[in-house]
């Protein structure tokens, strides 16, 4: 399996999901944002970070890079992107995805580890996981809180296109398991054909029990299993 | 201009300085000269006031690289890895302006690390507010730690550690010190000597505006009423370009391009190029024509003493210069060839064809004036009998009182504001005696940590300082790492006052006594003096961050009580010292009094001892012994590991407080399962350790034997009530 992990000025995520694709034998490039051709990928990630300093919205400059094109199309031709925290922020501004991230609801940045539910085991980034398994990985973002109209909602919801909610230990979805103020809880969506996944916590983060926890390894192995 | 004695007194400038340069320069400075000379000469820049101690500090060891007088130290951690590291303060800005003022206090220690050739690894940081009834305290507390959190966050560097401490005597001076740690080969350090006549120097970097001007200056002198009007000399950052100045820089150290480098941190362009040029002997001529500039029409004067962030000065190949642009134009930075390094030993600049300043670089920096300063010793206050009536003060109420007070309180409200996993090599989180890093594709780590104790300094300097190099000691081995070195921040009032110039100086020879013995040198810091507004000072309060090594990350060790039904033992000896104790302070409301004295031999022998036990892997978790005493660290134990204990206090010749509320040093609580208890009895008997056995882990609650039983929720919800309380968050 080959990877590209797309490098913007600002990106901070890049080296460490690299580490994680490299850890299970998938084979990575980096591509700089300034290029025009995406070298030949199964999967694209679009790493955490501050793209373009976050200037003007988060993702938005990332939205409009050069090499965005190329993703856009890797996308449309069923390939796999995947976009972690300020990756999923890029996603929803070239319109990959729907909805928007706002500033989280106590309006100041937000690094904890957290729980989450699996909602859709149906994709290619969750094979590995089951239904409604409870998994723990970080986040540690600004911008996370997920927002839609509710008819986009519904539509997510009913399509089975969420892919992980925010919860507690043993599961529950609530308020207060609710770390950013997301509509539905919300962490993570899909595209209509799932092939696209976008998600505000690090399962790059969590791939050694040394870090206290391996629940993001599952996700780069089903990535692996999935070709 | 003609310069007048009003002009000279606002650049800062004693009368009798203003005729030793006269005297050094053979002429009357100018105006730019004259700016020149306060940004070099003032305390900030210059150490005039504190050289003649810092001297007398110890500053070697077998595994220092490079002591105080570069950007940072550096200590070999083996296999060719080698960690910079220093801290340093941004205490005057912070508190004009929190946000940008903590957050180029990031920046400025950010760059001192990776202008060495080291990637940043870890930041951590000291903060000190005043009370936090005082209406400044909310807004400045969520503006440093927002603007902490702005810089780092983006530069995706983690921020693991630090300390928040609130004492009415920061109330209109809070202190915010920034600690860096990077990695970098031991074969590929950079530093700032520079070399050769002729070379090419380069500015890199953000454009060059009008924001700092003076900001050293500013640092070297009391705020008075107006301290509000100082705004326009903090600095502006953006941690953005930042991020690109580390990634350019990074890749122009992997091939020998570079002859030298330094920051433009304080006093800018003029301190940067100085001391390159100082260092390697040589003179440097500047034409000002060619600085990138943000505004218009900026005077050589501005250009001089701005203190923009996020830029460089490099002395390079002469024929590497034009790869070295193509990297800096790919990262979108400015790269601009500004002058040329001269064997005239003189700083010459020159702007619109005309030489508009010539000075001996030996004048600004090796002939600056040292002041011996008048000092007065302290007197500490005899311990006296405590006239208090302890059952008053019931154990449990005191406890919760402790936990829910804002220095003792949990403090997941501000480090949950850090990004403090990116980089993915965070084995040990905020909230631990130490942070703990691995060594990036390595089973090997350092250990982090940042200390003070202002209080026990204020009652005796001398002690003090011996106490939180030992307590920053303490903290390296209690995660089971092998401490190597020191930096310290050393944040003080007016040096002019013999009183503050005494604590500075008693300060210094506690922290000597102690880094000597415990052969714990210091390679890096910083003096920040006039810490005062309208006459009243700060707590004297030294800064240590240490940093240790763990050969083996499989021998790291934790404070969370990990088993029910193991062992909890006191290591070193309680003798039930409350003066300067969070049970005084907070609880019955009495300050004075002498602090607890370490004794150094028992520190190293303890402490050597619990580092072999970790080693061995016989212990399931360990905590040092610190502020609030016995208590709060059994309860910070139980509360991280979610397991309660039953405790009976084993001495019956000091009461019930004293042993359980005591800050006596150098002391630990160790957890020991069954199976390996009569194994760690048997080396502390052979080692002739102190210790006693205070009880076993249970389930849900913390006992104390015939007083109280509470659960643990409950204990945590206490502990960290405060913060969300505060900003309104529960």
């Amino acid at each position: 399996m080959k990877s590209s992990v797309i490098v913007f000025p600002g990106s901070n995520c890049d080296r460490d999901v690299a580490v994680a694709l490299e850890k299970f034998q998938i084979k990575n490039q980096m591509v700089w944002h300034d290029e025009i051709n995406l070298p030949k990928s199964d999967l694209v990630v679009l790493p955490g970070g501050f793209s373009y300093g976050d200037y003007l919205r988060t993702g938005c400059i990332a939205s409009k890079s050069r090499i965005i094109n190329d993703v856009i199309k890797h996308a449309k031709n069923g390939g796999l992107v995947l976009g972690i925290c300020n990756g999923f922020q890029i996603l929803i501004e070239t319109g990959l995805l729907s909805g928007v991230l706002l500033r989280n609801k106590k309006l100041r940045f937000l690094s904890k580890n957290v729980f989450l539910k699996v909602i859709n085991v149906d994709n290619k980034f969750c094979l590995n996981y089951k239904k409604k398994d409870i998994i723990e990985l970080p986040i540690a973002h600004n911008e996370g809180n997920y927002f839609a109209s509710k008819e986009q909602i519904k539509k997510l919801e009913d399509k089975n296109l969420v892919a992980f909610k925010y919860c507690s230990e043993k599961g529950n979805i609530n308020k207060s398991t609710n770390p950013n103020g997301s509509s539905n809880n919300i962490a993570g969506i899909l595209n209509d054909q799932k092939n696209i996944l976008g998600i505000m916590p690090h399962p790059e983060r969590l791939i050694d029990p040394l870090l206290a926890g391996e629940d993001g390894s599952l996700m780069f192995k089903s990535l692996i299993k999935s070709l | 201009m003609k310069i007048t004695p009003e002009i000279i007194d606002k650049h800062g400038i004693k009368p009798e300085e203003y005729k030793k340069i006269i005297s050094l320069i053979e002429k009357k400075p100018n105006l730019l000269e004259l700016g020149i000379f306060s940004a070099m000469w003032n305390e900030h820049c210059s150490y005039k006031s504190s050289k003649k101690y810092l001297k007398t500090l110890p500053t070697k060891n077998k595994k220092v690289i490079q002591g105080p007088g570069e950007n940072a130290g550096v200590i070999d951690i083996e296999d060719n890895d080698a960690i910079v590291f220093k801290i340093e303060s941004h205490n005057h800005p912070s508190f004009i302006e929190p946000y940008q003022g903590a957050a180029t206090g990031v920046g400025g220690i950010l760059r001192d690390v990776f202008t060495m050739g080291a990637r940043p690894i870890a930041t951590l940081n000291s903060i000190h507010f005043g009370s936090h009834e005082h209406p400044k305290t909310k807004n400045l507390l969520n503006g440093v730690v927002s603007g902490i959190g702005g810089y780092g966050n983006c530069m995706g560097i983690p921020t693991v550690g630090g300390e928040v401490k609130f004492d009415s005597s920061y109330n209109e001076n809070i202190l915010v010190n920034a600690m860096a740690v990077g990695l970098v080969k031991k074969n590929k350090i950079f530093y700032s000597k520079a070399k050769g006549t002729d070379q090419p120097v380069i500015y890199v970097g953000s454009k060059t505006g009008r924001d700092g001007i003076h900001g050293a200056s500013m640092a070297s002198a009391e705020f008075d009423k107006n301290a509000e009007a100082k705004k326009p000399t903090v600095q502006v950052g953006d941690p953005f370009t930042e991020k690109l100045l580390l990634e350019a820089c990074l890749e122009l150290m992997k091939d020998d391009s570079i002859i030298s480098i330094q920051d433009m941190g304080a006093a800018g362009l003029t301190s940067s190029s100085v001391e390159m040029a100082s260092k390697g002997n040589l003179g440097i001529e500047i034409n000002l024509n060619k600085i990138p500039c943000r505004e218009d029409k900026m005077t050589p004067y501005e250009m001089m003493l701005s203190e923009s962030q996020e830029r460089m000065l490099l002395i390079l190949n002469s024929e590497k210069v034009e790869n070295a642009k193509k990297i800096f134009i790919k990262w979108g930075l400015d790269f601009s060839v500004i002058g040329k390094t001269t064997n005239t030993k003189n700083l010459v600049l020159n702007f619109d064809g005309e030489e508009v300043a010539n000075l001996p670089v030996n004048s600004l920096s090796n002939n600056v004036p040292i002041y011996d300063r008048k000092w007065k010793k302290n007197v500490t206050s005899i311990k006296k009998n405590l006239q208090i009536d302890f059952k008053s003060f019931k154990i449990l109420e005191s406890l919760k009182k402790i936990l829910m007070s804002p220095n003792n309180a949990e403090k997941s409200w501000v480090w949950e504001q850090y990004d403090h996993t990116v980089m993915g090599d965070t084995i040990q989180k905020p909230g631990g005696d130490s942070a703990v890093i691995r060594i990036h594709g390595k089973n090997k780590g350092i250990a982090i940590t940042v200390d003070s104790s202002a209080h026990y300094c204020l009652a005796n300097p001398v002690a003090g300082g011996k106490q939180i190099v030992s307590e920053a000691w303490r903290n390296l081995i209690s995660v089971g790492a092998s401490p190597i070195a020191i930096t310290n921040c050393l944040n003080f009032g007016n040096p002019e006052k013999d009183k503050i110039m005494g604590q500075f100086v008693e300060c210094i020879d506690g922290i000597s006594q102690a880094c000597t013995y415990l052969d714990f040198p210091v390679v890096s810091g910083n003096v920040s003096f006039y810490n005062e507004t309208q006459n009243k000072a700060i707590l004297p309060t030294p800064t240590i961050g240490g940093v240790g090594l763990l050969k083996n990350l499989n021998t790291m060790m934790t404070k969370n009580i990990k088993e029910v039904g193991s062992y909890i033992l006191v290591i070193g000896k309680t003798l039930g010292h409350l003066h300067q104790s969070e049970f005084l302070i907070e609880v019955v409301g009495i300050k004075d009094g002498p602090p607890p004295e370490v004794n150094l031999f028992n520190e190293k022998n303890n402490g050597l001892l619990v580092q072999a036990l970790i080693s061995k892997k016989l212990l399931n978790s360990v905590h040092d012994i610190s502020s609030g005493g016995i208590l709060i660290a059994l309860s910070e134990m139980c509360i991280s590991g979610n397991i309660g204990a039953k405790i009976k206090i084993p001495n019956d010749k000091i009461r019930p407080h004293e042993y359980l509320f005591g800050e006596d040093q150098s002391r630990y609580l160790i957890e020991v399962n069954e199976k390996n208890k009569n194994e760690v009895y048997k080396i502390l008997e052979k080692n002739s350790i102190f210790y006693e056995m205070l009880g076993k882990t249970q389930k849900d609650s913390l006992v104390l034997d015939k007083e109280f039983n509470i659960k643990l929720n409950n204990l945590n919800k206490l502990n960290s009530f405060w913060f969300r309380n505060y900003f309104k968050e529960n």
